[in-house]
């Protein structure tokens, strides 16, 4: 086991450095450096700009400083927001984004994992078939489009729910739901051919033949069994919600990180895009390696190589 | 004299030794056609109504988007004076007025967008590009993954290892980050090797958003087909007829070509069908938040994004594309459960 999470966390080192250096070297790429913008600035205002920010130096010393820096946690500033670090934006927006995508989270789990089983349970009814055609439609629909015409729905035509972020209960919903529709969905289907497969099992015979009652059976042996996929699909469902969260929170207007994301990109403010991908790729990778070694913990089987 | 034969004589029962008789030969013939596996999978494939709803759809929407717009009297680009917003099938004054006198116009069917451009040929030619993008990403994704899987499972130990090793790492890194940020910087390049070197100069004939989204996708989509490619190469290759091949002097390359990847061939085929939609979905979203075609080539997805600050006076300018796009994405996936029930049971999980 220790042998796992150290190669485990390894790799995940290497990959967070690997990240670091595409976004680096990347943003490099883009021709005129930050500072240009439409309003033309002199040369000795670029200059100082440029002083100010370490630019003048080689290439190579500023990757060794952005590195170094990375390994402090600074992450920059932002040159289009006045005068904000990148560490700021992020200490601002993420707590709104964490809270809404963790909901979301619970909020999918609760909902696919009774659907899927409800299906399963009741294999070949018209609730099994009704949950089918939900599921595979919902896993269909991006979440920009769902996120869009609830806003229609609930906000634009009935005024439900406020259009615009409030931190209340209700301005919740609608992101939530946006975010929790396709991963609840796909838990749904997950859970319905995972349980559908523990069915089958010698064991559940047995159980059935001990005398256990239903609810003994479905819920210590077919559901415990049933839910691991759910666990390895966690990893992804975590980095869908995310790239949700990106569309979702500039729909809804919500003042949340992956809002900031998209808007630093349509302004071009490279510090903040570096600093924000680093960041949510740093978040992704770490909640990666919890889940798969959550994983090798619940369930014994799995080999540790 | 008809006693009981002893069930232990040794004496054999000579009318058992004569020749058949015509009718007898003929009832034992049960020989029937010999089913190829392509035959078995086709004939399971052709018995599931939800596949070939999905293939029909598909046909549908590929005709939609690839020949109806050759046909259609409006294009994408062209900007209607005086027909700014309108509804489903609605005509603006100076069509009304030319209907009045008797011409022929023909109607605006999903109406017209904030710059008089009509929404139907628009969402043709931004399912086009969806489908563009969805079957030429799946296709590189299917020639590197799976030349890449195979040549790791065939040749294992260290090469395995360190090209396994690989794949780990690109599967660990967030790729819808990446492919943000590649979409974000990859453009610049793209246009100075466009403008400057002239055997370059078919990326502004596709587009340098479509050629970015291409790049992106075949750098970090291709891990998952790398894997399951070489899981099957892994098990072919201890079969007899590779060491039988071997045995005849065959080259590694050929044995790959010929035999391995050939004998995977129903898995490429699923994953790569079921790699279109997912594809598609991608392309969506990028352009939805700006980063996929340029203006004016629409895309469903920023067709939906166009959609949204006029969501209050024209809804019905989100339900197109919307529509548009699910149906492409759940007839792909649909079809490509069908495939795959029939083709690859053992996918199934």
């Amino acid at each position: 086991m220790a042998r796992y999470i150290v190669k485990r966390v390894s790799y995940a080192l290497l990959t967070l450095f690997l990240v670091s250096t595409i976004t680096f070297w990347l943003m490099y790429l883009v021709p005129g450096g930050p500072f240009l913008s439409e309003k033309a600035k002199s040369e000795a205002t670029m200059a100082a700009l440029e002083e100010k920010y370490g630019l003048d130096q080689p290439k190579i010393v500023q990757y060794k400083n952005y590195l170094v820096n990375l390994l402090h946690g600074d992450l920059g500033v932002s040159t289009k927001q006045r005068g904000r670090s990148v560490n700021d934006i992020i200490a601002d927006g993420f707590p709104v984004s964490a809270k809404i995508g963790g909901t979301a989270i619970l909020v999918a789990i609760l909902i696919g994992i009774p659907l899927g089983s409800i299906a399963a349970l009741n294999r070949g009814k018209w609730i099994d078939h009704l949950i089918i055609v939900l599921s595979t439609t919902g896993i269909a629909i991006p979440s920009f489009i769902v996120a869009t015409l609830l806003m229609y729905v609930f906000s634009v035509q009935n005024n439900l729910l406020p259009t615009y972020w409030r931190g209340d209960f209700k301005s919740m919903i609608l992101p939530v739901i946006s975010l929790a529709f396709y991963p609840s969905a796909y838990i749904a289907r997950l859970i319905r051919s995972s349980i559908l497969d523990v069915l089958g099992q010698d064991y559940m015979t047995t159980a059935r033949a001990k005398g256990l009652s239903q609810f003994v059976r479905l819920f210590k042996h077919a559901l415990r069994n049933a839910i691991l996929p759910v666990v390895t699909y966690l990893g992804p469902a975590i980095a869908g919600i995310l790239a949700g969260s990106f569309v979702v929170e500039k729909i809804l207007t919500i003042p949340g990180l992956g809002g900031a994301f998209i808007s630093s990109i349509t302004s071009r403010d490279y510090p903040l895009i570096m600093g924000t991908a680093v960041f949510f790729a740093t978040l992704l990778i770490v909640l990666n390696v919890i889940v798969d070694i959550a994983y090798k913990i619940i369930d014994p089987r799995i080999k540790l190589n | 004299m008809n006693e009981m034969k002893n069930p232990l004589s040794m004496q054999l029962d000579v009318s058992d030794f004569l020749p058949a008789d015509e009718n007898e030969k003929k009832s034992l013939i049960v020989m029937r056609e010999s089913v190829s596996f392509w035959k078995d999978g086709f004939r399971r494939l052709v018995k599931n109504p939800v596949a070939m709803v999905s293939f029909v759809v598909i046909v549908f929407v590929l005709i939609f988007a690839f020949i109806m717009p050759g046909f259609y009297p409006y294009s994408y680009e062209q900007q209607i004076r005086g027909a700014e917003n309108l509804g489903f099938m609605e005509y603006s004054k100076e069509e009304q007025a030319k209907i009045d006198a008797g011409e022929k116009v023909f109607p605006h069917i999903f109406g017209t967008d904030n710059l008089g451009r009509d929404t139907m040929i628009r969402t043709m030619m931004g399912s086009r590009i969806s489908l563009l993008v969805g079957i030429v990403a799946s296709a590189i994704i299917l020639l590197i993954g799976s030349t890449y899987g195979a040549v790791a499972g065939y040749f294992g130990g260290h090469v395995d290892m360190i090209m396994m090793r690989i794949v780990d790492i690109i599967y660990t890194v967030p790729e819808m980050l990446i492919i943000i940020l590649l979409q974000v910087t990859l453009k610049y390049p793209l246009k100075s090797l466009a403008q400057n070197v002239p055997a370059f100069g078919w990326i502004n004939k596709i587009g340098v958003g479509l050629v970015c989204i291409f790049i992106v996708f075949s750098l970090l989509y291709w891990v998952g087909m790398a894997r399951i490619v070489r899981s099957q190469v892994l098990t072919l290759k201890e079969q007899e007829y590779v060491t039988a091949a071997k045995a005849m002097g065959a080259s590694n390359g050929r044995i790959i070509k010929r035999h391995l990847l050939t004998n995977c061939l129903g898995t490429l085929i699923v994953t790569t069908t079921l790699q279109i939609p997912a594809s598609i979905f991608t392309e969506s979203y990028l352009s939805f938040i700006g980063l996929g075609v340029a203006a004016p080539m629409p895309s469903l997805g920023s067709m939906a994004s166009d959609a949204i600050s006029g969501i209050r006076s024209y809804p019905e300018r989100l339900i197109v594309p919307a529509v548009m796009i699910s149906v492409i994405i759940l007839a792909f996936n649909l079809f490509g459960d069908g495939l795959r029930d029939a083709f690859d049971p053992k996918l199934k999980k």
